[in-house]
């Protein structure tokens, strides 16, 4: 008999004394929960964005479309990157005013050799207001995986109102589950050391996230 | 805490020494005082923190129930479910194994792990694969593990056990980390630099620096898993500090070793878990990263992936009628965190990765009540219920302890290995049983009651401090209770309440 085999069949011997109940799952589980929590306008829920992001010592900022390839440019300034991890569809716009050298993020690039890139700049698929989240989803504005991990200096673009949801359920109804997913509240964190919360571990220790307003939608692939 | 010795034949977990029963092994801990301050510390810290983060959402209760309702219906068609899952995650790339107990697991993970040619891999703190035993398991196949979640990190450094679910090394303090990473780290790699000291942020920089060249290398990663949609075959790895994607991101194979009770049914259901498990666990809105994959991405992440489901004991446990809300456990370790007997006796007492209260339960249905620390953990608690009150999945443990007690001190039906097999009652609760069969006849003979408690309350001046013989151990820990001068049922006729009461 197959470990498979085995297995179900002590599943199904365990649940025989249960009664059978063919309820539909979707009436099996009362969801009385909030779908979000609050009313706010747009504009108070992009403002609580900004707000749960600083708790969680994400740094916060805020333009307009126009004023983003200065803003992007001034913050790789501060930091002193000498490169910047770019994503395939990233809008090349958002680089423009920046004379820090720009890396494609190739097929075959070794971790290491990502690990000498200071910067990585990108969009986002989604953000969530109440817990101050971001989420990634792959796209190509965003890259893979990869690119926003091992480099120490995330800069993630925000479109507001549009991309920003109120809560956490709201959240995932816009995303694919197909997609590799990573959701990103405040930069790395530990409360490994006496259950105290301490920032900057093995992801990047310094998020910064920028909010821009009337910003042209992200080029599919 | 009574010292009965249960006298049964010890079972040690795979590859470790016998563990001492609780009240034992408790004995050393509690006299300990940098254990119980490095405890009490931590512990107090984050009740006072969860607190504050549940209070924030005004709907807990019906995401607690919520919760509740979502694990049991999955488990209740956990064979549907589990089938679902293997189908969704081979469509999406993946290859589903099937593990039986923990050396099959093992030996499929270091089949795997061999199958590529490496001899080191990277992991992902995993319960599941603490309580497999899997880094001693391929250390036999020469295959080095490296832990990389800073506690699990100290906790290997240190050559030590995990004594907490959500922080491995909370005994340490971060004096004795910065001693481990001094004198350890060298041994397994980058050493720790010179002039290291014990602030929070430079241990983490330590951990950080060290462990970088470890994921740069790494081919093959190791996790295991939150929760698995069984709609879409999404796996779910919530963390903090970035290890996790580094283990799941990186490599170019990612084996993956789940608990066939960590299934949700459908993609939705993570809405409820993602607001009730950092709240619970860190005391977080959100944990900083959480990764969710679907089999394998072109271009993107490990090209391979395996997916391990473990069973190890948890059929049987669903089998328990009571037990099986044991399985509902979402490891966030608040009932750790607020339980009285786990922040004086610490972790390690509890004989098992599994600690504090939901480890009392857990241990001794996944591993049988045959061992002395198996058999002593449903009495590792004083039944205050504040582990009840903070489960986000609403797990009744006391409800579960004394029905586990029952079991040690009676016997009965139980299911080892997926058979139907019938425990014969603990030896060493003898005078238990013959005490209750005695007070169950007086309760039955009102004439008898009547005239034993007159006689109680006629000699109370000789009543002792301790019981003699077998009554022993139970008055060593405990005080007899005072007898009153009148018996409660006198008193009621003397004062005429039994007539008002008829009227």
């Amino acid at each position: 008999m197959s470990s498979r085999d085995r297995i179900l069949g002590r599943v199904r011997r365990a649940l025989a004394g249960v009664p059978r109940d063919d309820t539909p799952y979707e009436q099996a589980v009362p969801r009385d929960y909030q779908r979000r929590h609050g009313e706010r306008s747009a504009a108070e829920t992009v403002d609580l964005l900004a707000e749960n992001l600083v708790d969680y010592r994400a740094v916060v900022h805020r333009c307009d479309a126009a004023g983003l390839p200065a803003l992007i440019a001034h913050l790789l300034g501060e930091r002193d990157s000498t490169g910047v991890l770019v994503p395939p569809g990233l809008d090349e716009a958002w680089l423009s005013a920046t004379a820090v050298q720009q890396v494609a993020d190739r097929a075959d690039a070794t971790p290491g050799e990502l690990d000498r890139v200071d910067s990585v700049v990108t969009g986002c698929a989604v953000a969530i207001a109440e817990t101050g989240t971001i989420v990634l989803d792959g796209s190509p504005d965003q890259g893979r995986r990869r690119v926003t991990l091992v480099p120490d200096h995330h800069i993630c673009v925000v479109r507001v109102p549009e991309q920003v949801v109120s809560s956490v359920p709201e959240a995932l109804e816009r995303l694919t589950p197909a997609h590799p997913l990573t959701w990103i509240s405040g930069p790395s964190a530990t409360s490994d050391i006496e259950l105290d919360r301490v920032e900057g571990v093995h992801g990047p220790r310094c998020l910064e996230v920028v909010l821009v307003s009337g910003a042209r939608p992200a080029r599919l692939a | 805490m009574s010292t009965t010795d249960l006298g049964m034949p010890g079972l040690p977990p795979p590859g470790r020494p016998e563990f001492p029963p609780f009240p034992e092994a408790a004995h050393d801990a509690v006299r300990d005082e940098r254990l119980r301050g490095n405890l009490r510390h931590a512990t107090h810290t984050i009740r006072a923190k969860r607190a504050r983060a549940v209070a924030e959402v005004s709907d807990w209760a019906e995401l607690r129930e919520a919760g509740r309702r979502i694990k049991d219906h999955a488990l209740r068609h956990l064979d549907r479910y589990l089938v679902r899952v293997e189908e969704a995650v081979t469509a999406a790339g993946g290859t589903v194994h099937w593990a039986a107990d923990a050396e099959e697991a093992n030996r499929i993970v270091a089949g795997l792990v061999k199958a590529t040619g490496e001899r080191e891999v990277v992991k992902v703190k995993s319960m599941a694969t603490q309580e497999i035993g899997l880094n001693e398991a391929l250390e036999a196949e020469g295959i080095r593990a490296y832990e990389t979640d800073l506690a699990e990190l100290i906790v290997q450094l240190g050559k030590d056990r995990p004594s907490h679910i959500l922080v491995p090394a909370i005994h340490r303090n971060r004096g004795e980390i910065r001693d481990i990473f001094r004198s350890e780290m060298s041994e397994w790699g980058r050493p720790a630099p010179a002039d290291l000291t014990d602030t929070p942020a430079e241990l983490a920089e330590a951990a950080r620096l060290h462990l970088r060249e470890k994921f740069l290398r790494a081919k093959v990663g190791i996790s295991g898993a939150n929760f698995v949609v069984a709609e879409t075959g999404t796996l779910v790895v919530v963390e903090s500090e970035g290890n996790g994607r580094m283990c799941l991101t990186l490599p170019e194979t990612l084996i993956s070793v789940v608990g066939i009770e960590k299934i949700v049914p459908t993609w939705r259901d993570l809405e409820v878990f993602l607001q009730t498990l950092p709240r619970s666990s860190t005391a977080e809105r959100m944990n900083p990263y959480t990764s969710m994959w679907t089999g394998t991405t072109d271009g993107d992440g490990p090209r391979v992936f395996h997916l391990v489901l473990l069973d190890n004991g948890r059929t049987d446990t669903l089998a328990d009628e009571v037990g099986r809300q044991a399985l509902r456990c979402i490891r966030c370790s608040a009932c750790l965190n607020v339980c009285p007997v786990y922040e004086r006796a610490g972790g390690h007492a509890y004989g098992s990765v599994y600690p504090g209260p939901i480890g009392a339960i857990l241990s001794p249905q996944l591993r049988g009540t045959r061992s002395a620390i198996d058999a002593s953990l449903p009495y590792a608690s004083s039944l205050c219920g504040a582990c009840y009150e903070v489960c986000p999945v609403a797990i009744d443990i006391p409800e579960v302890l004394v029905h586990l007690r029952e079991r040690v001190a009676q016997g009965g039906e139980v299911t080892r290995g997926g058979n139907r097999v019938v425990l014969r009652p603990a030896r060493g609760h003898g005078a238990e049983r013959v005490a209750m069969r005695a007070a169950r006849w007086a309760f039955g003979h009102p004439g008898a009651l009547r005239g034993g408690q007159r006689l109680a309350a006629r000699v109370r001046r000789f009543r002792p401090r301790t019981l003699p013989g077998p009554g022993r151990a139970w008055t060593g820990t405990r005080d007899l209770p005072a007898l009153p001068a009148e018996p409660f049922r006198d008193w009621w006729q003397r004062t005429h309440g039994g007539e008002e009461e008829e009227k």
